[in-house]
């Protein structure tokens, strides 16, 4: 009993420091964020002075014409757009690879997970001089058509589809006249639907952290996603120092949608990181 | 099916990647092209030119200009800073063939677009050549590589260097205010005996650096026609390099890093008494210590002997014209408007705190206003002085970035104890060689 309360205390004890450890920089954020420039670096960075959050909120808002907003609502385009299309290409391709048999199956798949190893970062450049070719870079497509693809969630689909979707399912439907498109729709992504939200999740993350290729492909303002747009900020605080200040209130905002989705979809994250794990 | 796709694409990818890059070195890459090609206005009709710079709210700037030529309309587009990727941008555009018609190059980076043959030579046009008066004598220098006919950009703004400190506080103490370096090291002293440490010294701001040694007579590159010098330990970078190794090692000077909010800190509460920074410091030092309002002045930078009127320069930019420009006169009519209107150059100085680059710019009223933050002091006309003393024939190298990174790992490494400036230099000069060679650009041993 004494070494069950020892080591329950150990435990407690690391996560604790884990999580003061991974929050202080979001708490940081948060502070700052509410904090006029001045108060900025005069007070103390872990605690408040006048609240002024919903005011720099406001200048934000107001600079160049609400870019910001402008950029914000690119960035869920971008990611709710690709990544909502990605992960409905992810699951039909991983279902085809996990329920129909056909020459080079094997192939194809592993030709698709080594895809995983491949950095976006390492396509980036390639793609530049690709849409440069068909005069298509500094366009929505150019960021857009690259974002929906995602290996690891055919890899995900696969692996789930063939654990959860049985084949005797799937004969019944043939045999009563269920096209298979119809099916996929109807019966299989029912039951795939937590690894499916996983897979989304995945997807969100990744297209909203992307931020080489919207650097490499946009030079349009317009078509900034909101993390290249702060980081274009931030580089010019050299000369309007004020900038500091939009950044940081822009940082906070820009993590939000992030934080909602995790906390809105978290119990199916956890699900598809196990099924992910054990397979 | 969409797997096979990706697999394909990647291929085709390599493929490209391939052709692009060994079509790019086959041409006619070598820095002796010959001469540029005409600079002619374009047969009629309205132009569009594109414009990549990242100063901020400069569309408010460019808008000015094509209210009044609806014949050449310019389209601003936008990025992160130079070594933020701007530059990187810039050389895969070269490389894709869709470069912007105008973009905005620092002077220490033009060097590295010129070598890579990417830009026109605005030298070609009568209007740019007629420029050249406009142009303070140095930043006109910065543009001008090679012979004196190769201008490969309009200078938009500079950064002559001052000496930024605290009245207040070196009043109090009885502190004489330094004019040349041997007082500003003794000063260091005094001060560091008051509590506080007389400047802090900037362990990634190369260019600063590069500014001492500019004043001092320091010269880091230069280039014969036929290949490059590099020499940045020469006698004079090593006399600064070691004035300032003495004041680190006796520890007078500071270290935080720069840019930082620890760094705004040590203004803020008075820890940090100067800072010998450019004209557009003012305004770093005005939003990141608001507490010591009125208590900041301007004095020149110190000199190495008495009497010597030296001054250094800390940054600047210009506008090139990219050699795939199909409309390069009319993208130098632009350029020089931008660079030389009091239209422009007031609205850049407004809206972003430019220095203007020419003459008659730095007599703007803007300009010649008191300054509250410092005590209302008409800092601009100090700077207007540094500007006419910075010496014209300070040349870049191709490679700074990469000169820049070396440098600055070594530079932390001193201010930390291991080894010292001098080091740090001799190994960038080692590195720099090498990188020179490594993109086959010939450089003396």
């Amino acid at each position: 009993m004494r070494e069950n309360l020892l080591s329950r205390t150990a435990a407690m004890l690391v996560m604790a420091v884990c999580t003061v450890y991974f929050l202080v920089p979001v708490w940081w954020l948060f502070v700052g964020a509410t904090k006029s420039s001045e108060q900025f670096t005069g007070t103390g960075a872990l605690w408040f002075a006048d609240f002024r959050l919903f005011d720099n909120i406001g200048d934000l808002l107001a600079y160049r014409d609400g870019v910001f907003l402008r950029w914000m609502a690119n960035s869920l385009a971008y990611t709710c757009g690709a990544a909502l299309l990605g992960t409905l290409l992810a699951a039909m391709c991983g279902y085809a690879l996990a329920k129909y048999r056909f020459r080079g199956r094997e192939v194809l798949f592993n030709v698709v997970l080594s895809g995983v190893l491949v950095p976006a970062t390492a396509l980036a450049l390639p793609l530049f001089l690709m849409f440069s070719k068909i005069d298509a870079t500094n366009t929505f497509w150019a960021v857009f058509l690259p974002s929906l693809v995602n290996p690891f969630g055919v890899y995900l689909a696969r692996v789930y589809a063939s654990s959860s979707v049985p084949d005797e399912l799937l004969e019944a439907a043939r045999i009563d006249g269920s096209g298979e498109v119809r099916t996929f729709f109807k019966v299989s992504t029912k039951l795939m639907f937590p690894a499916l939200v996983t897979i989304f999740l995945f997807h969100f993350v990744a297209v909203w952290n992307n931020f080489l290729l919207p650097l490499i492909m946009l030079s349009n303002e317009r078509l900034f996603p909101v993390t290249l747009g702060l980081f274009t900020w931030n580089t010019q605080v050299n000369q309007l120092p004020q900038l500091r200040g939009l950044v940081i209130v822009g940082s906070l905002l820009s993590i939000t949608p992030l934080v909602v989705a995790f906390l809105l979809l978290q119990r199916f994250w956890r699900s598809g990181l196990g099924a992910g794990a054990v397979k | 099916m969409r797997t096979t796709l990706r697999a394909l694409s990647a291929t085709l990818v390599c493929a490209l990647s391939l052709t692009a890059c060994s079509s790019g070195s086959g041409g006619d890459a070598g820095p002796a092209a010959g001469p540029a090609s005409a600079c002619a206005p374009s047969s009629a009709g309205p132009v569009t030119l594109t414009f990549t710079t990242w100063i901020p709210k400069i569309e408010e700037v460019v808008a000015a200009w094509n209210a009044k030529n609806p014949n050449i309309q310019v389209k601003v587009q936008t990025g992160p800073n130079g070594n933020g990727g701007t530059y990187q941008n810039f050389f895969n555009q070269l490389k894709a063939g869709n470069a912007p018609d105008l973009g905005q190059i620092e002077y220490d980076a033009l060097p590295g677009f010129r070598v890579q043959d990417g830009l026109f030579n605005l030298g070609a046009c009568d209007i740019v050549a007629k420029a050249k008066d406009q142009f303070i004598p140095w930043t006109w220098g910065q543009v001008t590589l090679g012979d004196a006919s190769g201008v490969y950009g309009v200078p938009q703004d500079s950064g002559p260097m001052a000496l930024f400190y605290r009245a207040d506080l070196f009043e109090k103490n009885g502190i004489p205010v330094p004019k040349t370096w041997d007082e500003y090291a003794a000063a260091a002293e005094k001060v560091r005996a008051a509590g506080g440490y007389i400047t802090n010294f900037s362990q990634s701001d190369i260019n600063q650096f590069a500014g001492f040694a500019w004043q001092a007579g320091g010269r880091w590159f230069s280039n014969d026609g036929q290949q490059w010098t590099v020499n940045l330990t020469d006698d004079k970078t090593k006399k600064v390099a070691d004035y300032w190794q003495n004041l680190i090692s006796k520890k007078l000077v500071s270290t935080v890093p720069p840019w930082t909010t620890e760094w705004d800190n040590a203004y803020n509460s008075g820890q940090a008494w100067t800072w010998i920074s450019a004209v557009w410091g003012a305004n770093s030092i005005a939003s990141g210590a608001p507490k010591t309002t009125g208590k900041w002045r301007v004095a020149e930078m110190p000199q190495w002997s008495a009497g010597e009127k030296s001054a250094g320069n800390w940054g600047g930019s210009s506008t090139a014209v990219f050699k795939s420009s199909k409309h390069p006169y009319e993208a130098a009519q632009f350029a020089l408007w931008l660079n030389t209107s009091e239209e422009a150059l007031g609205l850049l100085n407004e809206k972003a705190n430019l220095y203007p680059a020419t003459t008659a710019g730095t007599s703007l009223p803007a300009l010649a206003k008191g300054v509250a933050f410092y005590g209302d002091q008409k800092i601009y006309e100090t700077f207007a002085t540094a500007a006419t003393q910075v010496a014209p024939d300070f040349t870049w190298g191709p490679t700074m970035t990469a000169t820049y990174t070396n440098a600055s790992d070594g530079f932390k490494a001193a201010v930390s104890g291991k080894g010292t400036l001098t080091d740090a230099l001799t190994a960038a000069q080692a590195s720099t060689i090498k990188t020179l060679k490594s993109q086959a650009i010939p450089v003396k041993e």
